[in-house]
């Protein structure tokens, strides 16, 4: 018999095309995405030395970190110069290399990590790289999925593989079911205030437990995204009936026959009983409250019904850290989390830039109107996203209440594009990182659940979205 | 790529803890198409005010660490994005060599591929390290890739590991690109095996 395995080990032994005497293997890469940030010097060293690109059908571009989102993004003048000649180097690239494209123009055009998914690129036990960290948000389809340099890029360009040593087993459970008003990145927030930044250095997670397999495909997808936060390589979900119904029909997927032989595999991607884990983290669903975070570190962490912390509350190297982080966000010591008054909301992003978050934003805010003066915009993750809120009537409602409905793209999560907060404006966000300077130079950034974002943009201040029901 | 070679030089101490890789190149300075020239945007944000000046407080700025070529730094350095950038940025300024208890995985893969040399050493050591580090221009340390070895300015010398292969690759100055093009008989039969045992892929 063979040893018990892990979900992630059943997918890394499914992918190793060599190994090597010191454990140095060669990853065969299923899918390689591509955007335009972190690719051009990749496509440019290709050049160079007339290499071409291995797998072009297995490789799929996006422009989506400098793209505009205001409606008048066609007019080349809404891209500063720079952000122009990488939208057009992608473009130019995408086309001589023959790789699959999604230009701005594109109604499918959008966030990487939503495209993947919605055009059915990403499926279960695949590998997926991309040269931007969030891509562990494909883990929620049970494919080891991950960040990668441009170096790394380039190399998965020229040879579909990547320089590999396998990481280590770590399981997050979540236990139990959430109450009401606590999301899928309540969990997530709150697994890394449990566990710190690096708690997943090293590692690839497996979340299990009764709360991830009640949780919805674009749930899981808010999860994983933001294993990375974890500091893990990746984060992973096994794939069950709610995955397969999922990917089913999507125009990447397979039909047919094949499906059925595709069905017959990903059946098997679960970790085995008595597998062994080298690191285990368990929470109780019931605890999770709806957090928000008060520092530049997505472990600052607390339930909304806390107050700001004092440094002295902390240990080691973290003092230092918080006394920072509380002087960069304005911020005083025992100050309740719900007197902190915001400026700007961003409900978007790959973590929660889906049609579920904008359901649930819409839930929130219907029939209701933002606080006087507040800038709310709602950045859709995909053109196809946008369509079908529209289609649902969310835009409708989000209209009604007072924010700006945008076209897709990475847009104030990362700031590259116009969306930008200016210095020392406080933002609730939908996002992923609250670091120095993430939304705009001296910005505040309090990362939040999408109902959350939305009940502060109602009340002006960090609220708590069950007192608003 | 260049050879890594044994050398001394200026270490700077960076204590803070999880420096991330947005600090170390703000994302204004992505929009580049080119590898070359991140120097100068070195933890901008840090570094410089909004008009540009020198914030005389930033370590890098100090009359004895502008040259510096090593970094002592607090836990979890690099994380965040994975931003080829921040290597290239560090790079590029002059740094071959970070000092910390923990990196982020993408940032420390990385580097290797910019040629420069990401050091995991315990509390205890990274303490030491920068207590030499903190002594300024005339505390140099020297960094020893083949012997793994790291001699502080008073001679106290610290031992730390490297994975072989990646030491390897440093040592030579070697393109991965290359070697893994080496291989591409297996890659080409894992393919066909692929084709048959997951065609829908």
């Amino acid at each position: 018999m063979t040893a018990p395995k892990t979900l992630y080990d059943k997918i890394w032994d499914a992918h190793v095309a060599h190994e090597a005497e010191d454990g140095t293997c060669l990853l065969y890469i299923d899918r390689h995405l591509v955007h335009e940030v972190t690719s051009p010097q990749a496509f440019e060293g290709l050049r160079m030395a007339g290499r071409k690109v291995h797998a072009p059908d297995k490789t799929i571009a996006v422009p989506d970190h400098n793209v505009p989102t205001t409606l008048d993004r066609a007019n080349p003048e809404t891209m500063t110069q720079d952000s122009r000649i990488q939208v057009d180097a992608l473009d130019k690239n995408a086309r001589e290399f023959g790789v699959h494209y999604y230009p701005v123009s594109d109604i499918r055009q959008g966030i990487v990590h939503i495209v993947g998914p919605e055009n059915g690129w990403t499926l279960p036990g695949m590998t997926v790289v991309c040269g931007d960290s969030h891509t562990a948000t494909h883990g929620a389809f049970g494919s080891l999925a991950h960040g990668i340099g441009t170096s790394e890029v380039e190399h998965v360009l020229a040879t579909q593989t990547l320089i590999q040593k396998k990481s280590k087993n770590m399981k997050v459970e979540v236990t139990g079911k959430l109450a009401p008003g606590v999301t899928p990145k309540d969990v997530v927030l709150a697994i890394i205030g449990e566990t710190g930044t690096g708690g997943g250095t090293g590692y690839v997670i497996e979340y299990c437990g009764q709360v991830f397999r009640d949780m919805s495909m674009e749930g899981r997808m808010t999860v994983c995204n933001m294993a990375i936060e974890g500091g893990a390589r990746a984060g992973l979900v096994a794939p069950d009936e709610t995955t397969f119904n999922y990917v089913k029909g999507r125009t990447h997927a397979p039909k047919g026959a094949q499906w059925e032989a595709a069905l017959n595999w990903w059946k098997t991607l679960y970790t085995d009983d008595d597998a062994y884990f080298d690191k285990v983290v368990t929470l109780k669903g019931e605890d999770i409250q709806p957090v928000v975070t008060w520092g530049t570190s997505p472990e600052d962490v607390l339930p909304i019904t806390a107050v700001v912390p004092h440094p002295d509350d902390f240990e080691g190297g973290k003092i230092e850290a918080a006394k920072r982080a509380i002087e960069y966000m304005g911020l005083t010591p025992g100050q309740k989390l719900t007197d902190i008054e915001i400026d700007t909301v961003f409900i978007g992003s790959c973590t929660n830039g889906r049609i579920e978050d904008l359901r649930a934003v819409a839930d929130v805010v219907k029939g209701k109107k933002i606080k006087d003066g507040m800038r709310a915009m709602i950045v859709p993750g995909s053109g196809l996203v946008r369509a079908q809120a529209e289609e649902e009537g969310l835009a409708a409602i989000f209209a009604e209440a007072g924010f700006e409905w945008r076209l897709a793209g990475c847009s104030m999560c990362l700031a590259m594009n116009p969306d930008q907060l200016s210095e020392g404006e406080r933002c609730a966000a939908t996002s992923n990182r609250n670091f120095e300077g993430r939304q705009g130079y001296k910005g505040r950034t309090h990362l939040v659940s999408p109902a959350m974002a939305a009940a502060a943009a109602l009340t002006g201040r960090l609220t708590d979205v069950r007192e608003l029901a | 790529m260049k050879k890594f070679e044994t050398f001394t030089g200026v270490a700077a101490p960076m204590p803070l803890v999880n420096i991330d890789t947005d600090m170390i190149i703000p994302k204004i300075f992505l929009k580049t198409i080119k590898r070359s020239g991140l120097g100068v945007h070195a933890f901008d944000e840090m570094r410089f005010d909004r008009q540009g000046n020198e914030i005389p407080d930033f370590v890098l700025n100090k009359p004895a660490y502008r040259k510096s070529e090593i970094i002592v730094a607090g836990d979890n350095f690099g994380c965040g994005s994975s931003r080829e950038h921040a290597p290239w940025a560090l790079a590029d300024f002059g740094i071959k060599v970070v000092l910390s208890t923990s990196f982020a995985d993408i940032f420390f893969n990385n580097c290797f591929k910019n040629g420069m040399l990401p050091i995991v050493l315990p509390q205890e050591q990274i303490d030491l390290l920068m207590q030499d580090a903190e002594k300024g221009e005339n505390a140099r340390m020297t960094v020893d890739l083949e012997a793994q070895e790291i001699t502080t300015s008073d001679g106290d010398v610290i031992k730390f590991n490297v994975d072989s292969f990646k030491k390897h690759c440093l040592l030579n100055g070697l393109d991965d690109i290359g070697l893994t093009l080496e291989k591409s008989g297996a890659i080409k039969s894992f393919e066909e095996n692929a084709a048959q045992s997951r065609p829908w892929v």
